[in-house]
């Protein structure tokens, strides 16, 4: 990596973290009032009524599964937001017709996804200890493993960006993709509980893994193997990297 | 010195199939102020666009200073400046800090962008304006914008996509000097137009591209002495009363003012003159019906040319 890359580097992600910071009323706020609303209903008016999951109440062994939903969804809309935006208005032809790398291309749209999913997942953090007394179980694990999140989102927010032809498209994966998997992925509910037909079927739902991986960092709660967890998170972006990487050399979406 | 642009077999058939350049050979030396013309649907766009890495190469070859751009795509970004012709700017962000980013693309640090913004948006009269949005700057401006963003790295060779489209005329012509002074400084100019008489008053040679082939490729001078004929429009100052014949010259009436005058390119408008003075007609002004690249362009291209051109 040379000097001249550096500078490229710290521009894309200056770009980027300007840019959502810019509108934050729209990329940081919503998952916050979203989070509020969640702790009201879940926390006060149902929680109670539900009871205790492995000895967890109601909202505080869902509240690991509320803080991750908003770190995936918000590297996901970063990204796809962003570079779409920039294909759509061309704009992103001042980065293709400069000397940067493609993988500096890729990692600082990324880290720019990365960087918004850590400001939201903190502020909905800060939401939640307003209202409850929610211990960390590993706080380095639980950064690492947002992190990672956010990470692999980020890249696949990219892949749609670079796939998308009209703004229908960069909804079209949240909406009936990443929702419907975050949902029944055990942020709810214990998987353990639904009938085994449904628990075969989530373990090929690669969110139920974070989501269970993520509660162990909160509520040092080990509901399927960490190990095997962090293999598939890491196996996906090491996948989805490449095919950003190779879309870019290609030109796939951007270039004729 | 190397070629500031050298074209060798260049094809290029898009996934539709639609075939856009077919064989194109071209050399462009260095501190040339270039036209590379064609109606539209030609192939220019391709041909900039091959060359900036928008689009790519179906089979051939380009050299940018001697660097192939397949083999050592960093450097000819390096040494390349693109003036697109549609406006690609982030709407969504004041003009300087555009700048800042695409330097910042270059590897050029935000003080070392800042600098060259201001000296650049000076020479271009935008730097009032350097805190806006593209969506609030007219035409003219964003066109100037586009232009300092392409020089934010120094480039060697500087591309202008119709750099002057939807420009009024005072600015065009204050563009035109800004284009002479940095082509004067040694930046090669690659210029795409419309309006021919910019090219002809611009560019030194030229290439003529048509459905994706060169069918012309010479110096100005050249365009000069192909054509055989001109013609002239003269206004007189008094009525023309009755039908005029000239020696060596064609005559044709238009209104009782305004005759045209076809004669063979070896005459100046002081023959003229002196013909119609011997008739006792006293011109009042006179000029090229149309320029001579004008007419070559439509020979060669058997197109009709728009009317700004």
């Amino acid at each position: 990596m040379t000097a001249d890359h550096i500078v490229a580097f710290k521009t894309i992600i200056r770009k980027e973290f300007l840019r959502f910071a810019r509108i934050w009323i729209q990329t940081i706020l919503p998952s916050v009032i979203t989070m509020f609303l969640y702790i009201t209903i879940f926390g006060n008016f149902i929680g109670d009524k539900i009871g205790s999951i492995k000895e967890f109440s109601y909202i505080e062994y869902i509240i690991p599964g509320l803080i991750i939903i908003p770190i995936i969804t918000n590297s996901y809309m970063n990204v796809v937001g962003s570079f779409y935006s920039g294909r759509f208005q061309k704009s992103t032809e001042e980065l293709l017709v400069s000397p940067v790398p493609n993988w500096i291309i890729l990692v600082g749209y990324v880290s720019g996804g990365v960087l918004r999913a850590l400001i939201v997942g903190f502020a909905v953090y800060v939401v939640t200890i307003f209202f409850i007394d929610i211990p960390i179980h590993n706080i380095p694990f639980v950064l690492f493993i947002t992190v990672l999140t956010a990470f692999l989102f980020s890249i696949a927010g990219f892949i749609n960006a670079a796939y998308a032809k009209s703004f229908d498209d960069i909804n079209i994966v949240p909406t009936f993709v990443l929702n419907p998997l975050t949902y029944l992925g055990g942020t709810f509910y214990s998987i353990e509980s639904l009938p085994q037909i449904w628990q075969d079927v989530s373990l090929f739902n690669p969110i139920a893994y974070i989501v269970s991986v993520f509660r162990y960092g909160f509520l040092g709660l080990e509901e399927t193997s960490i190990y095997v967890s962090l293999t598939i998170i890491i196996v996906f972006i090491i996948i989805l990297f490449k095919i950003g990487l190779i879309m870019l050399e290609k030109g796939i979406g951007i270039k004729n | 010195m190397k070629n500031a642009l050298e074209i060798i077999n260049l094809n290029k058939t898009y996934r539709n199939g639609f075939e856009a350049l077919k064989n194109i050979n071209l050399e462009i030396e260095s501190g040339d102020f270039f036209a590379f013309l064609g109606p539209n649907g030609a192939g220019k766009s391709t041909v900039i666009g091959i060359i900036s890495s928008l689009v790519t190469i179906s089979s051939g070859t380009v050299k940018v200073l001697g660097e192939d751009i397949t083999d050592n795509p960093d450097w000819a970004k390096k040494n390349i400046g693109i003036v697109p012709q549609e406006y690609n700017l982030n709407q969504f962000i004041p003009i300087e800090e555009t700048m800042l980013n695409v330097g910042g693309y270059f590897g050029i640090t935000r003080e070392v962008a800042h600098s060259r913004t201001y000296e650049l948006f000076n020479q271009l009269g935008i730097w009032e304006k350097k805190d806006l949005t593209p969506r609030e700057l007219s035409g003219g401006m964003k066109r100037r914008l586009m232009i300092a963003r392409a020089l934010i790295h120094k480039p060697n060779i500087l591309i202008l996509d119709e750099p002057t489209a939807g420009v009024d005329t005072e600015l065009r012509l204050t563009m035109w000097d800004f284009f002479q002074e940095i082509n004067k400084k040694g930046v090669t100019i690659i210029l795409t137009t419309h309006y021919l008489e910019e090219a002809e008053r611009l560019c030194k040679n030229l290439a003529i591209i048509h459905k994706g082939e060169i069918i012309q490729n010479s110096s100005m001078t050249d365009i000069y002495n192909m054509k055989k004929n001109k013609t002239y429009l003269v206004k007189s100052s008094d009525r023309i009363t009755s039908d005029i014949k000239l020696d060596s010259f064609n005559v044709n009436m238009l209104d009782e003012y305004t005759i045209e005058i076809t004669c063979e390119n070896r005459f100046n408008i002081s023959d003229i003159i002196n013909e119609l003075n011997k008739k006792s007609i006293s011109v009042l002004n006179i000029i090229n019906k149309r320029n001579q690249l004008e007419e070559l362009f439509m020979e060669l291209t058997n197109t009709g040319v728009s009317n700004d051109s």
